[in-house]
């Protein structure tokens, strides 16, 4: 028993610290007003985690919601608790969430909340969430989900996952390069692989139970997949000079990757069960950044055959290749957006790198950031929100951009250089 | 399109080419002579004090002169390498490039001629040639750039007669800069070939 009590108190404090700051530089013209009320704890000993605070940061980071300030609070009612409307009027409260946990017999312990509608005077729904205490936050972003669901008519994110690198850099030889795994909030981050020489280019397989990514081993470039549930690392390819850039198929069966075995940057599909190579570009210019669509019918890849890095889209089945982008002169990185319809990609206007969105079908660009030096975008699995590594003075650091342009969030790192942050499918 | 681009390349190489004859001929007429008179002097002394040998002893002094001559040679020969391995060695090793470029800058060239020609001289010389790009742009086409780079260092020291064998390359495009300094200063000095002898 005391044995547990320790694991919790380290399982719950670990997250305050790791947890990215949320900042939002511009929000919606009328974000959803709630309030998360501190959730009553029903059972002794001390005991402290805020879900209340987990899921209002998790719905005011989605840009469509605004907390109501708990200190404003004029009552603090638990589950079981009568709820005076006229109070969270009062505080101009649109919607009110209540909660309790309890902890049972063993380790495991129960949250119960309710969402009421405050003008509708009524509740929406209420639950009860069983759990242990290493699911306390995976069961505050799943009431998340649910209250965001709810009130949006959107399947919310907050139970995906991310992944990035850092950098720690004592100098140019020695640095120390980290593959993370976290929630999407930013807590919880694990690092899954770590090593002396760069990491680039991780990737999630469809179903997330895999992730791909560059690596030195040996002072030399390979393709690894490792799976998250066991750790296991299998080598793909590690050919003399690039091993690249890895993208699932949407079946999770090939991945497509950048070789420069046969002398240039191109394109090959390997397939991850026999291993069989095959080639798809053949052009003396750059052909890299391979992302594969939705639907597995095309790639988009960014190529320097036009004299500038550009996107072009490739059939899979026929290899023919079009020219996707003809405004600025560079455009890469690029990557669909669930739907297939869209795509996000680094676009360089007066000199400075921002994050765009075009539409496949209007041809229209909207850029989406305003900082510099804006790169690595992946899109959230629900198409509302863009994950992309920014700098800030000599730091860089992680932003979220809704897909409108309207919603940004600045997640400054703690201390390390964080880059390529790539956004999980959803695990069910 | 393509066959121009190619003509380009082709038309870069002999230029290149052209320039790198001029710098090794260059050097030919320093080494020579510091060979000549050393090896001249040795055999001369030994044949003059000794005239009245018998054949077979004639044949051992002379087998002695050609091999003192030899040491001699290879003394002059050691040191000529020695001379063209400390240039190289003295010589930058490190090249710089334009923004989303990778051809050789003219000022990379004599340090890359003084690396050739001992690389050249010494076949059991490696080199790792490591190519990096600046933080702008995205990172792995930054990679493929890098490599890029490093292929353009590559392709000119083999020219120079340098065997593929003794160079090693890798790219690490943005993921290691020199400079910190995020303006022109610091993205200069981080866009480059880095030449390490193994």
């Amino acid at each position: 028993m005391r044995f547990i009590a320790i694991a919790i108190a380290i399982a719950l404090a670990l997250p305050a610290h790791a947890e990215l700051v949320i900042e939002i530089t511009r929000g919606v013209e009328n974000p959803i007003k709630i309030a998360v009320v501190p959730f009553q704890v029903k059972s002794s000993g001390a005991f402290d985690a805020d879900l209340a605070r987990l899921i209002e940061s998790n719905l005011e980071r989605s840009g469509q919601f605004r907390r109501v300030g708990r200190e404003t609070m004029l009552s603090l009612p638990g589950p079981d608790d009568e709820v005076f409307y006229r109070d969270w009027r009062a505080i101009d409260s649109e919607y009110t969430v209540v909660g309790s946990i309890a902890r049972d017999d063993d380790d495991g312990f129960l949250v119960r909340y309710a969402l009421h509608d405050v003008y509708g005077e009524r509740i929406l729904f209420a639950e009860r969430v069983p759990g242990d205490s290493s699911s306390l936050r995976d069961i505050g972003h799943y009431i998340s989900d649910r209250i965001y669901e709810s009130l949006t008519g959107l399947k919310g994110i907050f139970s995906t996952r991310l992944l990035y690198v850092t950098a720690e850099r004592r100098s140019e030889k020695d640095q120390t390069f980290k593959l993370i795994l976290s929630d999407a909030d930013g807590g919880r981050p694990r690092t899954i692989f770590q090593s002396s020489e760069p990491i680039l280019s991780p990737a999630w397989s469809p179903d997330g139970s895999r992730v791909a990514y560059m690596s030195y081993r040996a002072k030399r470039p390979g393709i690894y997949i490792q799976t998250l549930a066991t750790g296991e690392v299998k080598r793909v390819t590690s050919f003399p000079g690039l091993n690249s850039a890895p993208s699932f198929s949407p079946d999770g069966r090939k991945l497509v990757l950048t070789l420069s075995k046969d002398g240039n940057p191109e394109l090959y599909v390997a397939n991850l069960r026999t291993g069989e190579l095959t080639r798809m570009t053949k052009h003396f210019a750059i052909d890299t950044e391979a992302s594969w669509s939705p639907d597995g019918r095309s790639i988009l890849f960014t190529s320097s055959r036009g004299g500038k890095p550009q996107l072009y889209m490739m059939n899979v089945a026929s290899k023919t290749i079009k020219r996707v982008t003809f405004d600025g002169d560079y455009n890469s990185n690029g990557a669909f957006t669930p739907d297939g319809e869209s795509i996000v990609f680094v676009h360089r206007t007066a000199k400075r790198f921002h994050i765009a969105q075009m539409n496949l079908i209007t041809r229209q660009i909207s850029i989406l950031t305003e900082t510099d030096l804006d790169e690595s975008p992946s899109v959230a699995p629900n198409g509302t929100m863009v994950i992309y590594a920014t700098s800030n003075n000599e730091k860089s650091l992680l932003g979220l951009v809704s897909m409108d342009g309207r919603v940004r969030v600045r997640l400054p790192s703690v201390s390390e250089s964080v880059r390529e942050p790539t956004w999980s499918p959803y695990f069910n | 399109m393509k066959f121009l681009k190619q003509a380009k390349v082709a038309g870069t190489i002999v230029i290149l080419a052209v320039l790198a004859g001029c710098a090794g001929q260059v050097n030919e007429e320093v080494k020579a002579p510091a060979v000549e008179p050393v090896v001249s002097k040795e055999t001369a002394s030994s044949a003059s004090t000794n005239e009245v040998d018998s054949s077979a002893e004639l044949a051992a002094k002379a087998k002695a002169a050609a091999d003192a001559a030899a040491d001699a040679a290879a003394d002059a020969e050691r040191a000529t390498a020695e001379k063209i391995k400390s240039k190289a060695m003295a010589a930058d090793t490190l090249f710089f490039f334009e923004f989303d470029r990778s051809d050789l800058k003219q000022d990379a060239l004599n340090d890359l001629d003084a690396h050739a020609k001992y690389l050249t001289a010494d076949r059991s010389a490696k080199v790792r040639l490591e190519g990096h790009a600046d933080e702008r742009g995205t990172r792995a086409y930054n990679l493929a750039l890098g490599e890029r780079r490093a292929n353009s260092v590559t392709r000119y020291l083999v020219i120079q007669g340098v065997n593929r064998s003794q160079i090693e390359s890798v790219s690490y495009g943005e993921e290691r800069p020199l400079s910190l300094v995020r303006d022109d200063s610091g993205w200069l000095r981080n866009r480059r070939v880095e030449l390490i002898y193994q």
